[in-house]
Formats: C-alpha cells, structure tokens, sequence
C-alpha cells in the first residue's frame, strides 16, 4: 500500500503552491448533455474506507455500517452506477461522517492533521481554516475546490466556532458536511470540451484521475495523480501511459487487485453467511473472515508477487493459512515466527495428491455457496457459471412439482447427487440443473463448511463430471478442466473490463478485442491486463448521446 | 413551507442558532400527563391534533401450505386452520385474505421476488426492478414530524431483506442489529417526550445550521450533470431533507406522550446473520420492543419488518436442512395432507407474528391500543410453498388503523388480483386513490367489507 499516512500534510504543500491556480478557479464550464446513461457512481465501502486511510492516515477509525451495495450484471462496480443513497443510508453516512470529523479535530489528532494552529482556540480563524479545507478539499472532492466552495465551507466554519466559542467544532462540523457531500459520496464524471477534435467534449482530467485511481488502486487520486489532471497530462498517450506504468508498479495495485476479485467471487455475501457451530465447530466468526483473506493473498501472491498465469489460481498448489483455518482444512501448520499468535499467516503447499486445489477448492468459495447445515452442488455449480465463465443461469420456474426429490423413502435416491438426478429427469428442471450441477457435484467432496469428506449416508460420494465436452474426476480434474477453459480467462477480461468501466464490454468493440488479444499474449498476467485496460478509452469513453457536438 | 428563500431561511436558521448557542439553553417547561389527550383519546388535548394511525408491514417467507390452509367459511365466523392458530387470541383484531394471486401478464416469474414485486409495488415486470412499494405511500401520507420517516428491520442479518422500497431511491436498507436499532433511536440523541423541561442539543443546532453548505452544492453539480446523473442527484438530496427534518425534529419541543417509555438496551448479538430458528424468534420479539416503543414515542409512524430473506435459511436445532429447502424436497404427508416440518416454520413465523402484535397491543393509549391504532399487514412471497406459486397469496392484516378498519373476518377471493388488499389498505390507511397497479394486476375497487 501507498504510504498513506497524512496524504493531507503531503498535499498541503501542494495545496498552497496551486492557490494561484485555484484564484477563480470553477469547475469545467461545458454544459452537461442530456445523457440517459449515469457516469456516476456511488463510492463502495471499502473506497470510503480507503479514502478516509490515505488522507487521514491509519489512525482514524471508521466504526459505522454503510448503505448495502447492489450488484449489476455480475458486479458491485455496476451497480454501484445506478446506486442512489436512501434516507437511513444518509443517515448512515452522516453517523461515519461525524465519527471521522470529530477523530481528526480531536486533541490526539488535531496538531498532525489540521496543518495550522488557530489564533484563538474559542473563536474563528480564516486563514487557518482556508488552509486546511483547501487541502483536504483537493483529495476528498479529487479536484481543487472552487473559490465559492472553499469560502462558503470557511465562513460556515465560522460561524459555528463564534457560536460555540471553540475553533475545532467548526472545523469539525464543515468536515462532517464534506464527508456527507455528494462530491465526496459520489465518483461524477464531467465533461469538458474537447479541443482536439472541434464540437466534441471529452471527461475532464479530474474525472480521468479518479476512474483511474479507483480502478487500479481502489482509492482515490494520488498527489501526482492529481498535477497530471491539472496539467493535462492525462489527455496524452504518453502521459497516461507514464500514470499508469507508475501505478500498475506501485504497492497500492494490491488494493485494487483486491476490490476487484472481492467483487468478481461475490464475497460481500460473506455478511450474511453463518454455519450451524452443532455441525462445524471449526467454523468460527475467525474462519469467516479469514477464508476472505486466504483467496484475496493467493490472489495477490500469484498475480502480482509471481505474475503469474491468470488460469493458475485454479490449479496452484500454493496458497496461505491460518491456525483456525487449518483446523477447517484439517492440516498441521508449523509456525516459525510470532510464537504461535493465532491469525499469523503462513504459506502453505498443497502434497502432491492432496484433493484440493486452486481457489475453487478454498472455503471461500464452497462454503459460501452452501446453505448452512448441507451442501448445494446447485448453488455451486450456479455460482462456478456465474462468477467464474460469465455464464447466465436462468431462475428457477415457479409452479415446479419436486415428487422425485421429495421421495426420499425410495432406497435408489440415498445421495445428493441420486436426488438431483431424479430431479433432473423432468423435462422443465433438466435446463438449468444440466448446466449446474455436474461441476457443483465435482466439488461434494467438501462439506458446507469447507472440510473434506469422502462418504454421504454412508456411500461415496461420486464427484465425476463434464465441463464443455471435457471430462473430469473431482474437484482438482475439475480444477484442471477449468484452467484450460477459453471462458475463464474471457470472463475475466470482461469482469475487468466492466470493473473499471462501469458497464459491460461491446462483443465488436476493435479495442476491447485488443484488450483481450494482449491478455492472451501476456500468458494471462492480470497486471498486464488491468494495465491495457486502463490505456484503453475503456475508462474515459462518453456514452454516445454525450459525444454530440456541443452547441 | 413560508415563502422565503433559501438564503432567508438560512439566515434565520443561523440567527436562530447564534442566539441560543450563545450560552443560554433553553427550557421548556411540560403539561402534565392527565391532560394529554382529549376525552375520546383520539387527539392531542393541547392542540386538538388528532393522533395519526401508524402501520407496519410484516413479512414472512414460504406462505402457508397448500390449499389446506384457507378456512372453509367467508366472514366472521371461520375456523383458523392449524397453521394460523397462534393467532387464534387475537382473532377478532385480524382479517385474513385467502385466493388472491400475482398476474405475469407475459413477463417471468422469479420465485422469491415476483410474486412480492406485484404485491407491494402492483406492477410485474422482469426488467423494471423492485421500485415504489405501497407501503412508502402510506409512509410519506402519515410521516409528517416524526424523528425518522420508517425504520426498517430484520432477524435474518441480512440488510437486503425487507421489501420496503421508495419510487426514487429503491429497496430501504434494514437494521439487522437490535442493539443498533436501538442506539439510533434510543442513544444519545433521544429526546423523552415526556420529560419535564426540553433543552435543544447545541451539536445538533451547529449540524442543522451547517448542513445548507451540502445543499448550496446541488446547483453546481446540477449544472454539469447528465439527465441521469441529474435524477440520481435529486434522490440523494431528497434523502438529505430526510436527515434535516430529523435534525429538525430534535430542536423542538416534542409532543408529550404518555404511552412512552424507553425501553431496555438489547445485548450485543454474537453475530449478524441467523441459522436456527429459535434465535431468529429471540431477535424478532426483541425488534418487536423496540419497534412499539418507537411507535408509542413518536420517534416514526411507520416500520417494516421482514423475518427473512425469501428462501429462508432458517432451521430447526439438530437439523442441517433449511425451511426452504425443506419445501422444495420435503413429501406431503399422506394422512395430514401438507408438509409437516414446513408447517412448523410456518407456525413459527404466525408465533412471531403474534408476539409481534401482542407487544403493540400490549401499549395503552388512551382508551386504545397501540395496536388498535394501526394497520400491520402481514404477507408473504409465494401461495403454496411446495410449488412456490404466486396464487392463493396468505395476507393478514392486524389492527383497525384507529378504526378505519373492521376486523375479525376471513375474506376469500379466489383468483382475484392480491393488489386488492393493498388497494385496501392503503385506502384505509387514508391514502387518496381508487385505483391502483398495473396491466392485470391493476384494482379498480377495494374489499368494502372490511372499510369502515
């Protein structure tokens, strides 16, 4: 990660050598056209968090509950595009705003983060205001703020520290305001026009900086991010093309690494998953955090430490565990440092012929997709379609009559994979069930939990298989199977794609069949992949209603 | 609203706000409890205002059974079927509607959404998302000077569950902690209606006065938004007023109410989300607490609850399958005629549903209870659970809603459109209309029998 602590001190230097370029400063002059498709988007919890830690640093915690995401298309990333902020969600975020506010005023915090000290304690102070909005305005807006901005947020300030005799309380109410703003809460894309090309407009360089920064660093605009906006670096190839080396090469690509697969597996729905502690004892509050953990630093030890193969986080052997964990993968771990603290991590190879492998085979995927007491080869197979090769799995009809599956006294139907294939027999089931559960019943050798079995009621569990045409035994042939799949490594792109995009790639798009060729030719380096993406107009396209000439 | 600018109104607002910051708080002095409300008990004896009904809206998962549930007799005098006898002792406060369906008109059905998307919103569509449910109508028609506009909630830890949902700014995100429900009503900023002397918050004076920096940025964005970006925009400062209003309702002097009390801080649950059960019923009864409480202290007019997401997760203790899964794979019993474990969730969840009632009975106001003063209406996603059908719907409204409506009645309407209830309720509940949904599912009258 970037060294976050105190962006706000970094930039205040930079704050007041742009207060000349800031003197009548307003935002980009061109006239919004009337586009139907939102360039907004609301910022993800995890990007309020991370904007909050890289200009206030570490030490300010953030303890409140953030308005649900909503997924679109596959992603969090799209619907965070047509996410509005309810009431109770204002509320929400006007309780974290507070919380944060009143941290950085506090007298702990006060003398590092406010970068000036008041002439009086109990009463206004302008100048020293003016110094510190402007600054921190510049991250949290991700532009400079504009001189009516800044004056109106330092006269509030104000008056709020003359009415209650103290300097810091209206510090502490105007920053509470920004935190609430919707130029902090939402990403807006605005439009300039565009000089190159005469009658068309083009996104701002604000706007470029901050579809970059949160599609590759999950956070917002950087210091040097931010003088490439304000220069027009970022309208050039070779200056986008100098951002984003430097920025696929930073720490803070693990950030974005890491927002991106949270995203693509679904692990938001880890807020609503519980075992039942009568049937999987090792399954503990500490096991559903961790097993989040123990996928993203596979993830991140592969693609980013190895640049590794895309297609190898379905086969590798290596991965990392903790105590709790290990007691789920039923393995010894031996630790050499930190004298046995229960959550230390530590890398982990799987023996040769071990039954797991890959990220598949990870409690992070099979147990949460699994109901709490049992297992749902189903709801596996659905979420390997959905997540993993982009592939749609049409709901279930209404009105289906479950007799085959319900009779459990026939002594034929003693499996999961006996009931389902009863079920599968008739006609208006066999759809969908052919397509979910061959792969979902290769992963039965796991329970709801995660652990390892062999036997269900006594009988062995038969997780043999076909994935388009190829066959497979148990869930490392499937993880196998998988690997070479075509549609595993396009999902991702297009997951990618539409990560930073915000909508789904054009099957005919010549630059998206570019993206994907390189991809390819990288042998499947996620970084690399995220790199084209972001040099692509993918990020800083108009929706074509938008790229009309300009009156 | 005065006709004044938004610059006047800030101005005196921060007037307002200098001179009673400036070290002098204010005390308000209280009437005492005799002479709250008038001799009927039905308004405010100070200002003649009378009181508002309240509603809630319940919802359970999976519906009831087969067909086996619906009583044989129409009216008063009907025979609970076995899934519904928990509510047998307040019979006479209920009415349950049986044989209403949801229409497809062509589009398809998702089980689990559609069925409700038609039922609370009046329109089915696979493709229009789940926006604009009835009761948010009823909501903003009887919400005017509460400290939150509804409040939402449910056992199932999961934020997504309720189906309440605004036209504007989509499906409200519900409390999962009772613990947290109750810091947001009864923490800190809690002011006791019946508090001898009232002294506005100077934290909240400064959050009111600053919160119009926030509104003077709308203009600007406004200005450089696409029409998209420009509607989202205008849901999220609709949201802001929300918070302003409750600001504002913090700075005055609320109206006394004598069926207020606070009631007791809930434990830290252990975690979020729920598995069995048993535990699902300890936290729904301890959101049914704090959900009167709010009620009877004005803090909200209006509460939605849901027990679980549809394909309920719940279980029996020792037992690893779930209720849903339970109506999918689970036989009929051949003597009984239904599913018999399901049967058991379902007379869980009409258990609750009675506690749930009972705590709002439980609250005298006047010569009424709070019970008596609202509308709950209890519904569910599918007609028979087996087949996750949208025909035959179970709906169960409890309450008169301060006498607007009869009780005490089973109202069969085989095949008709479930909408009518909605209809109904909302018609009850004083809302404006005469006709409500959309293609088949749209109702052009309500079910007189039940309006009084």
């Amino acid at each position: 990660m970037k060294n976050s602590c105190f962006a706000i001190s970094r930039a205040l230097t930079v704050a007041v050598s742009m207060l000349p370029f800031m003197a009548g400063a307003s935002l980009s002059p061109a006239s919004a056209a009337e586009n139907e498709v939102p360039l907004s988007l609301r910022l993800s919890p995890s990007q309020y968090k991370q904007s909050v830690l890289e200009i206030f640093g570490p030490s300010i915690s953030i303890t409140g509950r953030f308005e649900p995401e909503l997924r679109d298309e596959g992603l969090l990333a799209i619907g965070a595009r047509s996410a509005s902020i309810s009431a109770s969600g204002v509320e929400r975020y006007d309780d974290l705003a507070r919380n944060v506010a009143m941290q950085v005023v506090d007298a702990q915090h006060r003398n590092t983060l406010i970068p000036c000290k008041p002439v009086s304690a109990t009463a206004a102070d302008d100048a020293c205001a003016r110094t510190f909005f402007g600054a921190v305005g510049r991250l949290m807006y991700r532009r400079p703020m504009t001189d009516k901005e800044l004056a109106t947020k330092v006269r509030l300030a104000g008056e709020a520290a003359n009415a209650r005799h103290d300097f810091y309380i209206g510090m502490q109410a105007v920053l509470s305001d920004m935190l609430l703003s919707p130029n902090f809460l939402y990403r807006y894309k605005t439009v300039e026009t565009d000089p190159a090309v005469a009658g068309k407009q083009r996104l701002d360089g604000y706007s470029k900086a901050t579809a970059l920064s949160f599609f590759l660093w999950n956070a917002p605009p950087d210091d040097v991010l931010l003088k490439a906006a304000a220069s027009g670096d970022l309208h050039t190839k070779e200056g986008l093309k100098r951002q984003v080396d430097r920025m696929v090469s930073s720490p803070s690509i693990e950030g974005g690494v890491r927002a991106f697969f949270s995203d693509m597996l679904g692990f938001s729905d880890f807020e609503t998953l519980a075992k039942d502690p009568a049937f999987f004892p090792r399954f503990t509050p500490k096991v559903i955090d961790e097993a989040q953990e123990q996928t993203l630093r596979t993830i991140v030890d592969l693609l980013i430490t190895r640049q590794g193969d895309y297609r190898d986080l379905f086969t590798t052997p290596n991965t990392f565990l903790t105590r709790p964990l290990a007691a789920v993968y039923n393995v010894p771990i031996v630790e050499t440092a930190d004298n046995g603290q229960p959550d230390h991590w530590v890398p982990y190879t799987y023996k040769p012929n071990d039954p797991r492998a890959g990220i598949l085979a990870q409690v992070s995927f099979v147990a949460l997709h699994s109901p709490a007491g049992r297992t749902s080869p189903t709801d596996r197979g659905k979420a390997l379609r959905e997540f993993i090769l982009c592939q749609a799995v049409p709901p279930p009809p209404g009105n289906v009559d479950f007799k085959f599956v319900q009779d459990t006294t026939n002594p034929v139907y003693k499996t999961t994979r006996d009931r389902l294939t009863a079920h599968r027999s008739e006609a208006m089931c066999a759809g969908c069930h052919k397509i979910t559960d061959p792969i979902g019943l290769a992963l039965e050798n796991f329970d709801s939990a995660g652990g390892f079995r062999t036997k269900e009621n006594g009988v062995n569990i038969d997780t043999s298989g076909e994935l388009s045409g190829a066959k497979f035994d148990g869930p490392v042939g499937l993880a196998k199977v998988l690997h070479d799949e075509p549609a595993v490594t396009a999902c991702v792109a297009k997951k990618a794609f539409s990560f930073g995009a915000g909508r789904a790639p054009s099957a005919t798009d010549a630059e998206w069949q570019q993206i994907q060729a390189k991809f390819a030719s990288s042998k499947y380096n996620f970084i690399e992949l995220l790199r084209q993406i972001a040099l692509s107009d993918a990020l800083y396209s108009l929706p074509s209603s938008q790229v009309a000439s300009v009156q | 609203m005065a006709a004044t600018s938004v610059l006047e109104r800030m101005l005196n607002r921060r007037r307002v706000l200098k001179g009673m910051m400036a070290g002098s708080a204010i005390t308000v002095g209280l009437p005492t409890f005799d002479c709250l409300l008038n001799d009927n008990g039905n308004a405010y004896a100070a200002t003649g205002a009378p009181l508002q009904p309240r509603f809630a809206t319940w919802f359970w998962a999976l519906g009831l059974g087969e067909a086996d549930w619906r009583p044989k007799d129409a009216g008063t005098n009907y025979e609970l079927p076995i899934q519904l006898q928990a509510l047998k002792p307040i019979q006479k406060k209920m009415n349950l509607f049986s044989g209403g369906q949801v229409f497809l008109d062509g589009q398809s059905n998702s089980t689990h959404y559609t069925g409700v998307q038609g039922m609370m919103t009046g329109k089915v569509s696979s493709t229009g998302g789940y926006f604009g449910s009835f009761d948010t109508v009823i909501t903003d028609l009887i919400a005017q000077g509460t400290r939150f506009r509804s409040i939402e909630c449910t056992a199932s830890g999961d934020p997504k569950a309720t189906w309440s949902s605004r036209l504007d700014t989509g499906l409200q995100p519900s409390e999962v902690s009772p613990l947290a429900l109750y810091t947001r009503i009864f923490g800190p900023e809690y002011k006791d209606p019946n508090a001898a002397e009232f002294t506005p918050d100077p934290d909240v004076m400064v959050r009111h006065s600053v919160l119009s920096a926030v509104k003077d940025e709308r203009e600007e964005l406004m200005r450089l938004l696409g029409a998209s970006d420009r509607a989202k925009l205008d849901n999220y400062f609709t949201s802001l007023r929300t918070l302003e209003q409750k600001l504002a309702f913090q700075l005055q002097k609320p109206e006394p109410l004598a069926a207020c009390t606070k009631p007791g801080v809930p434990e830290k649950e252990k975690e979020q989300a729920l598995t069995l059960a048993t535990d699902a019923m300890e936290r729904h009864n301890q959101f049914a607490v704090l959900l009167a409480h709010a009620l009877a202290c004005g803090q909200t007019r209006s509460v939605n609850y849901a027990m679980t997401v549809g394909m309920s997760g719940l279980r029996m203790e020792g037992d690893p399958t779930n209720h849903h899964t339970y109506t999918h794979e689970e036989p009929i019993d051949p003597v009984l005629g239904y599913q018999v474990k399901s049967a058991w969730f379902q007379s869980l969840y009409m258990k609750a549903l009675y506690d749930f009632a009972m705590t709002m009975d439980n609250i005298q106001e006047g010569d009424r209870t709070l019970l008596d003063r609202m509308v709950i209406f209890a519904y569910t996603d599918h007609g028979a659970p087996r087949l996750h059908s949208i025909r035959n719907y179970p709906v169960i409204t409890i309450g008169s809603g301060n006498g607007r409506m009869k009780t005490g009645m089973h109202i069969p309407k085989s095949g008709d459109a479930v909408t009518r209830v909605g209809l109904t309720v909302q018609q009850a509940m004083g809302v404006p209309i005469s006709e409500w949904g959309f293609g088949s599912n749209r109702v052009t009258s309500s079910i007189s029998e039940v309006l009084a």
